[in-house]
Order: C-alpha cells, then sequence, then structure tokens
C-alpha cells in the first residue's frame, strides 16, 4: 500500500453500520447469533442459521488466515495506487467468516496463502475501515498496536 | 422426471448486429438490427413475435437496450416480456423464453443482449467490467472499499486458489486465451484476430495478479438475438431449428462472490449439475462446449463444473490446447469467445452454439449433435444443453 491512504468508498447499510466503526476502540466485531451462537457475515436481519432475531456484533480476536489474494497491478479506483493487495482473511473464530481486506504491513511478494493474519484499523472519516497485517510482526512491534 | 418441459422450445432464429471494439450507436440500434436479422432468420415476421426476453433490461449494466424499448421500436403486441439481472446469469433471459413458449405464454419469444461496452466511455470504479457500483451498500461494499472494484479482483482470488490448491499454472490458463485467439482468425466479426502465442500471454502485462491483461475479456458494442418458438414451429424454421435438452439454473450455494463455500469452484458447479439432472445425456455426449471466459479462468471452472474433467484437473486437460482445439475431443469456444471475439456476455457463445448444430459454424465441428453452453460467473451462471433439431 502507497504511503497516503487511498480512497475508502465505506457505504454501510443498517445491518453493517457496526462493522464500519467497531475499530474505534480496536477490536473488530462480526455479527452473532445470541441462540445458536453462528457467526453471520456479512451481517443480516436474522440468524439465517436459526432465524432467530436475537442477533448482535461481538467481538473476535481479529486473527485469521489469508484464503486468497490478488495483486492489483491496474488502478481500477483513481487514488487506489497500485501495487496493492486484496485478500480474503478467514476469521479464526469460525473459517466461514471471510473478510475481504488489504494486506499491509510486509512486502507484496511475501502474501501467501495460508499467512497468519492480525487487523488493524485504517481511519477513514467516520469509519475504521478493518485492514490485516502478517501477526508474526506482533513480536517486532513489542507492546505497539496491540 | 417426466420429459423436462423445456423441450417444448427449440430455437429458431439467431443473428448478430454488427460487433466492433466502439461503433458509437446506441443500444436500441444494435437491437433493432440483430432483432429483425434474427427474425428474418427464423421465417418470420414482426408480427409473428409475441414475447421479448432480455437481461439485464431497465436499471442493468453495460448499456444495452430494454425490453420495453424494442417492444416499442418494432411496435410488437405482446403477450408475454420479461426483463431482469436476478436471473441465472445472462442466458436467464433464454431460460425466461423457454419457460415461456413451454407454458404457452408465448409461441415466439425474441431474447436479445445488447452491450455498448466499447464505446460506453471509459471505465469508472464500479462501472462496467463486471464490477459493483461503489455507491453499493450491498454485498459490494465489502470490497470496494479496498480497491477490489472490477470482477477481474475477485476471479483472480478464485484463480489464485486454484493454483495454489491443484497446481494449475499461468501456463496452463493461457491456453483458453490462445485457443480463442486462435479461433476468432476465423470469425469475420471477432475483436481480435492477430496471432497469438502462449509466450506472448506470459509476457503481456498483468492486472490482478494472476490475471494478465488476456485473461480478461475485451469490451465491445453490439447485439445479439435469438428467436425461441414452440417446437411444434421446428419443421418451418428455414435455417433450421436448434432443440433445447436441458437448462440449468440451480442456484444451491451461497449467492455471493466473496462468500462461496468453495474459493476453487464457484456456482456453476451447482447450475451445471442441475442440468445433468433433467438430461439422459451425458458430457460424453457433447460434441463442443462454448464456456464463457469472461476471465479465463472460469472457462477452467467451467469444464470442471460440467464434468468433462475432474475437480481441479482442468489446468491440465487444457494444457498445450490439444484437448480444446478443432478436431479435439472437446473443441472450446470455437468462435473465440470473448477473450477475442468480444465481450457479448454469454450471447455470443449461444450464437455460436446455434451456428454448430445448424452446420454454419466458421470452423465446424464434424456431426455436431449436442452442445454445451453455459455463461456467467461468481453467483450468476446458467447453462443449455442443446441438440439438433427438437430435442
Amino acid at each position: 500500500m502507497s504511503a497516503a491512504s487511498p480512497p475508502r468508498f465505506v457505504l454501510a447499510s443498517p445491518e453493517s453500520d457496526f462493522y464500519w466503526r467497531s475499530g474505534a476502540d480496536g477490536r473488530l466485531r462480526i455479527q452473532r447469533c445470541g441462540d445458536c451462537r453462528r457467526w453471520i457475515h456479512p451481517p443480516g436481519p436474522a440468524c439465517p442459521f436459526c432465524h432467530s432475531r436475537r442477533i448482535g456484533p461481538e467481538p473476535v480476536a481479529g486473527t485469521g488466515t489469508v484464503a486468497t489474494f490478488t495483486v492489483n497491478r491496474k488502478e481500477w479506483i483513481p487514488g487506489f495506487t497500485p501495487p496493492y493487495v486484496f485478500a480474503f482473511v478467514e476469521l479464526d473464530e469460525d473459517p466461514a467468516v471471510r473478510i475481504g481486506t488489504n494486506i499491509v504491513g510486509c512486502e507484496i511478494d511475501d502474501v501467501e496463502i495460508g499467512m497468519r493474519m492480525e487487523v488493524l484499523f485504517e481511519e477513514s472519516g467516520e469509519w475504521h475501515v478493518p485492514l490485516f497485517r502478517p501477526l508474526e510482526t506482533r513480536a517486532a512491534r513489542g507492546s505497539e498496536g496491540s | 422426471m417426466g420429459e423436462p418441459q423445456e423441450r417444448r422450445a427449440v430455437i429458431s432464429g439467431a443473428a448478430q448486429s454488427d460487433i466492433g471494439r466502439r461503433l458509437y450507436r446506441t443500444g436500441i440500434d444494435l437491437t433493432v438490427e440483430a432483432a429483425l436479422r434474427a427474425i428474418a432468420d427464423a421465417g418470420l415476421t414482426t408480427a409473428d413475435i409475441d414475447g421479448v426476453s432480455t437481461y439485464p433490461g431497465f436499471g442493468g449494466s453495460f448499456g444495452g437496450a430494454m425490453g420495453a424499448e424494442l417492444h416499442e421500436a418494432l411496435r410488437l403486441s405482446l403477450n408475454w416480456r420479461s426483463a431482469g439481472v436476478e436471473t441465472a446469469g445472462p442466458l436467464g433471459a433464454v431460460h425466461n423464453a423457454i419457460l415461456a413458449v413451454a407454458t404457452g405464454m408465448a409461441r415466439h419469444v425474441l431474447v436479445f443482449r445488447t452491450v455498448v461496452e466499447g464505446s460506453g466511455g471509459p471505465l469508472r470504479p464500479g462501472s462496467g467490467g463486471g464490477g459493483g457500483s461503489a455507491g453499493s451498500a450491498g454485498p459490494f461494499q465489502f470490497m470496494i472499499p479496498y480497491g477490489a472494484a472490477s470482477a477481474a479482483c475477485w476471479v483472480a482470488c478464485y484463480a489464485r486458489r486454484h493454483m495454489h490448491d491443484y497446481g494449475t499454472t499461468r501456463t496452463q490458463l493461457g491456453a483458453i486465451a490462445v485457443n480463442g485467439r486462435a479461433n476468432a482468425a476465423s470469425n469475420p466479426k471477432a475483436i481480435y484476430t492477430e496471432p497469438m502465442t502462449i509466450d506472448d500471454y506470459l509476457a503481456v502485462r498483468m492486472v490482478s495478479d494472476p490475471l494478465c491483461l488476456y485473461d480478461c475479456d475485451v469490451p465491445c458494442d453490439g447485439s445479439t438475438a435469438v428467436v425461441v418458438s414452440h417446437r411444434d414451429y421446428a419443421p418451418d424454421a428455414p435455417a433450421g431449428a436448434v432443440g433445447v435438452n436441458a437448462i440449468g439454473t440451480a442456484i444451491r450455494g451461497r449467492p455471493s462472490w466473496d462468500q462461496f463455500d468453495d474459493l476453487t469452484s464457484m456456482m456453476m458447479r451447482h447450475t451445471a449439475a442441475s442440468m445433468w439432472e433433467r438430461t439422459e445425456l451425458t458430457v460424453d455426449d457433447v460434441d463442443t462446449a462454448q464456456l464463457y471466459d469472461g476471465f479465463s479462468w472460469l472457462t477452467l471452472a467451467w469444464i470442471e463444473a460440467m464434468g468433462f474433467c475432474g475437480k481441479g484437473e482442468s489446468g491440465a486437460f487444457v494444457e498445450g490446447g490439444a484437448n480444446i482445439g478443432p478436431g479435439g475431443p472437446l473443441p472450446l469456444n470455437t468462435s473465440g469467445g470473448q477473450l477475442s471475439a468480444g465481450r457479448l456476455h454469454g450471447f455470443g457463445h449461444l450464437h455460436e452454439a446455434v451456428m454448430q448444430l445448424r452446420g454454419t459454424a466458421n470452423i465446424g465441428v464434424e456431426d455436431c449433435e449436442v452442445v454445451a453452453v453455459g455463461a456467467g460467473g461468481g453467483p450468476e451462471t446458467g447453462c443449455l444443453l442443446l441438440t439438433r433439431g427438437p430435442s
């Protein structure tokens, strides 16, 4: 990712509003069913498994694994300067929760499927956009960013 | 199951407008041209057309024209009209027409898909390329903020996982593009016809790695129209009626680009399975396949979904091109596909299938009796099994 933040065209729905604000306190949240306890993503109006309406955002560890990714070499959106990595990260709590994201904090050529990741957030206006970086960098950073 | 009701329908006419990279003509202009040619090809007049079906219709992407515009432009008198984007991919417009004919709602349905992408203006975020809208609060809201504004980005993610899990290589993927280019040389309406080697493919610039420029189809302007008629009409169709043996429409997994259960296949896995459930024919009966190549990897996914090879084996199946070239066991995208002949959104494949079954294709497959057509990617896929003469 280039030094300047790219334009983050977030347009939240009533169901997803929490997702894009969650990082304000440094925690990633995913919608969860209060009855069957399954994780739900993208967030919706009811639990798709047991149809309970008792659903709401709950914090997750923010760690996961790269399921796959692409290195974009084309400027699809003006200001989104290539190259940059778009990836799907599957969360530790439930690999069926697959998060689209950018991978930052490492060389583009070092990104691999299966790589362990942790969330961080980029402020963009009123939103905190979830990004991911290699989990292995935690030790090198010491207590920073925890 | 009794006889599948889609067999009550045939394709009695098929035609295309002029097709070009940039024609600077309106969608309805191109549509009228293709429609009048298709109606004449079917041996009919506009007075015979009592149904219209299109994809995507009002509010849809990629230019085109509305069904109501054609209705008005030709002053048709209709018993049935349908247009929409929430179908089993672009071929959903054909499925709908077949069902209308099978249920007696209409006798001769004009089906069209028109694209005005070449001269439709520069690519902007969320416009064209299969992309979601930058202003979408729907499922694309989870990809647009990350610069994944094109289907190229999403398909690239599947292609990479397929390579990771099955050892598929770029050289194998490139066989789809090289095969299409070789076939396009015989198609006078194709956009790109100059020869391309696998080395050319490997040397071209990356777009969304592992997809390079030649893995992405070429936007164009053009319209394809077919007439779907009741099979009673087949003996009177002057150019020959093509039978509808089975349609594939199933969407059994999550309707999502990013949340589908398997990152090495897409919805065509279910769509193709549902087609085979409706027929006594098998993959061994297929003489040629016209499989969507909006991105080359989608063709690999279709080859596996249709069962022409096992899961994960499509790379080896297409490598070198011998299996998919003219004279091979499965001639593929014989008019050049979208990668070289232009992004006609599955309807170029459909048109070529009709030409093959009539014996009038530019690169004809000998004794062609059964053609499989599959179109679309991600959660929007549909397919057809067509036969020479009514099924």
